[in-house]
């Protein structure tokens, strides 16, 4: 921000030509790369707007050609769109609840330096970064412990995601002791400590770190592929890509190319997936440099 | 924390083993807030990596991991005579060779190009813009792929054929599939790294570029001088990191997207372990690759960070 305050009072003084061509140049190249990130999801959206036929009679869908809700009607009917995304809830409440629980309790006792044992413990987390059992260890675990075609087990074995107790760690050690101190004469325990006085003052990254969470657990998709077959107990990711990639037949609807006769509704299905995430970003946004540069400068 | 600072002058000798006793009633309710990570690391990261014993293993799901009788090095004899090994690994390397050449320097690059934007509104506008994809999940994304790549009514071919070429099947076409899936992927995660390299460049005092300035030097010369020496550090934190994943190619964006056609440049070790071991149940075969794969990229992260240290750098432990 101070740079940018600066550079202000710099094009006071003087602007080479050089200088301006390289801003419109930058202007023009930024723009046109927002546009790119942007562009997909306005082409998904428009597309599930449109009719079949709507949608076939050009390439680049700025606007629907002819409107048509049946990808949506198609959608908000289906029983499997609505069981799958009462699991995804249930994985993103429940799950980044435990997630946040386990992860603050965890990065406030490692962020006490003098603790005995920190550095075990601290090791112990971050060794799991650099070295993993694998998939199929895991899976025979997660299989010991009778959490197959279990929604749990799309909670209980991301519990933690160390980078995110990192950053939460990094956080608290940053915090004035002071405060900390004065509670514990008080005759304030470590628990009310925490609860009382350090989480009120860590908004920013908490607030950062429930996102990271909660954006995981809504697009899960890895635990699922892995341990749930059953359609019960499917997340939305896995109902959308069966709707997207599989020619399951329930789906088609008739004798015709399901990737054609679709396009509108299995449009309709990403548009789905992603407005809840669309509607929940501006409130976060504010956050996130604060919260990710905590975690990020410090590894 | 008095309590912590004072506890490390105490005499080490006698009653040791009593004076923790103390020290941990002591802290009771900073230990225990512990625990439920404890616990979830050691069921969920360090068994699994016990676990990987199986792959030295005659692995019989009735007797389980422990009681499975140890057969030595056979299972990776095995697998180093077969041809698919060499194939998903190099198809791993690949692709994530390919994809550090081409994205990692890109965020950078947009980060320092956002810097010299003087709106700053119109900044934060095109900081949300490209940082949207990392939110999307590679479901979607795949979704939203084979819409815009689509032959007939996708905007990309759509634009392909109006320059007079003949359409491209990116999602199809074995040569296509990899440059495809290089480049949606840093569609979708450049933005993260951008916003890091951005508040790193934020935080640099601006008082350096005021001297710049008085001394005459033009923008080019501070971007050189200034801007990038001050985030060199976090350039190879991350840096390192990417070089510690390089086993790492994407499964999901992978396993949503391949299809048998291009297995031969696509199927990726995770992949291959996933229908190996969870499709066709050969267990030891599967966890063997695993294994392989963990041990490569743990040997990738700590040589990279050496050498960053060696450099003189930090690095990230």
């Amino acid at each position: 921000m101070a740079k940018q305050k600066y550079e202000k009072q710099g094009s006071h003084i003087k602007v080479s030509l050089g200088s301006r061509i390289f801003d419109a140049f930058n202007i023009v190249f930024l723009t046109f790369l927002a546009l790119a990130c942007f562009y997909p999801f306005w082409d998904c959206l428009v597309v599930s707007f449109s009719s079949l036929k709507g949608y076939l009679s050009t390439n680049i869908h700025l606007w629907p050609s002819e409107w048509s809700f049946e990808g949506y009607t198609y959608m908000l009917t289906n029983i499997d769109l609505w069981t799958s995304y009462a699991n995804s809830i249930f994985i993103t409440v429940a799950g980044t609840a435990i997630n946040m629980l386990i992860t603050t309790m965890a990065a406030y006792v490692l962020s006490k330096k003098n603790l005995k044992g920190q550095r075990f413990f601290m090791f112990m987390a971050v060794f799991t970064m650099m070295f993993s059992g694998g998939i199929i260890p895991t899976y025979i675990v997660i299989k010991d412990l009778h959490l197959i075609n279990s929604v749990w087990s799309m909670i209980l074995p991301t519990a933690i995601n160390t980078y995110n107790l990192v950053i939460l760690r990094n956080f608290f050690m940053d915090l004035p002791q002071e405060l900390e101190e004065a509670a514990l004469l008080d005759g304030c325990t470590e628990v009310g400590v925490l609860f009382k006085i350090m989480l009120p003052i860590s908004k920013p990254a908490l607030t950062t770190v429930t996102l990271f969470y909660a954006v995981d657990h809504w697009n899960e998709f890895f635990s699922a592929i892995m341990y749930i077959n059953d359609k019960k107990a499917w997340p939305l990711q896995l109902f959308l890509r069966s709707m997207l990639f599989e020619n399951d037949a329930a789906y088609s609807g008739g004798g015709e190319s399901l990737f054609l006769l679709g396009q509108p509704m299995k449009m309709a299905a990403v548009m789905m997936a992603i407005i809840p995430i669309m509607c929940a970003y501006p409130f976060f946004q504010k956050y996130f440099t604060a919260g990710m540069t905590a975690g990020a400068v410090k590894g | 924390m008095k309590g912590l600072s004072a506890k490390k002058k105490e005499p080490k000798k006698g009653g040791q083993s009593r004076n923790l006793g103390v020290y941990i009633w002591k802290h009771k309710y900073l230990y225990l807030m512990l625990v439920p990570a404890v616990v979830y690391y050691i069921i969920f990261c360090y068994v699994p990596m016990y676990g990987v014993s199986i792959a030295f293993k005659d692995f019989n799901p009735m007797l389980g991991i422990m009681k499975s009788p140890w057969i030595g090095f056979e299972v990776f004899e095995k697998l180093f005579s077969m041809d698919k090994f060499y194939s998903v690994f190099w198809n791993t390397i690949r692709i994530s060779i390919i994809r550090l050449i081409f994205g990692f320097p890109f965020p950078i690059i947009i980060a320092l190009l956002l810097n010299e934007l003087h709106h700053d509104k119109f900044k934060r506008v095109l900081q949300t813009a490209v940082y949207i994809p990392n939110f999307i999940s590679w479901v979607v994304v795949g979704g939203i792929l084979t819409s815009i790549l689509s032959m007939d009514s996708g905007i990309v071919n759509g634009i392909i054929t109006s320059l007079g070429f003949k359409p491209i099947g990116f999602l199809t076409d074995e040569k296509f599939f990899v440059p495809t899936m290089v480049v949606s992927m840093i569609w979708k995660t450049f933005g993260w790294n951008t916003i890091i390299y951005l508040a790193a460049i934020t935080g640099i005092d601006s008082q350096l570029y005021e001297a710049a300035t008085v001394d005459g030097a033009n923008r080019w010369q501070k971007l050189l001088h200034i801007t990038l020496p001050c985030i060199r550090s976090i350039i190879i934190v991350v840096l390192i990191t990417r070089i510690g994943s390089l086993m790492q190619a994407g499964f999901e964006q992978i396993f949503v997207l391949y299809h048998p056609g291009v297995y031969g440049t696509a199927d990726i070790i995770d992949t291959y372990v996933y229908r190996m071991g969870l499709q066709e149940g050969k267990f030891e075969l599967a966890t063997a690759v695993g294994l392989f794969k963990s041990v490569i990229n743990f040997c990738l992260l700590v040589a990279a960070n050496k050498i960053a240290r060696m450099a003189g750098e930090e690095g990230i432990y």
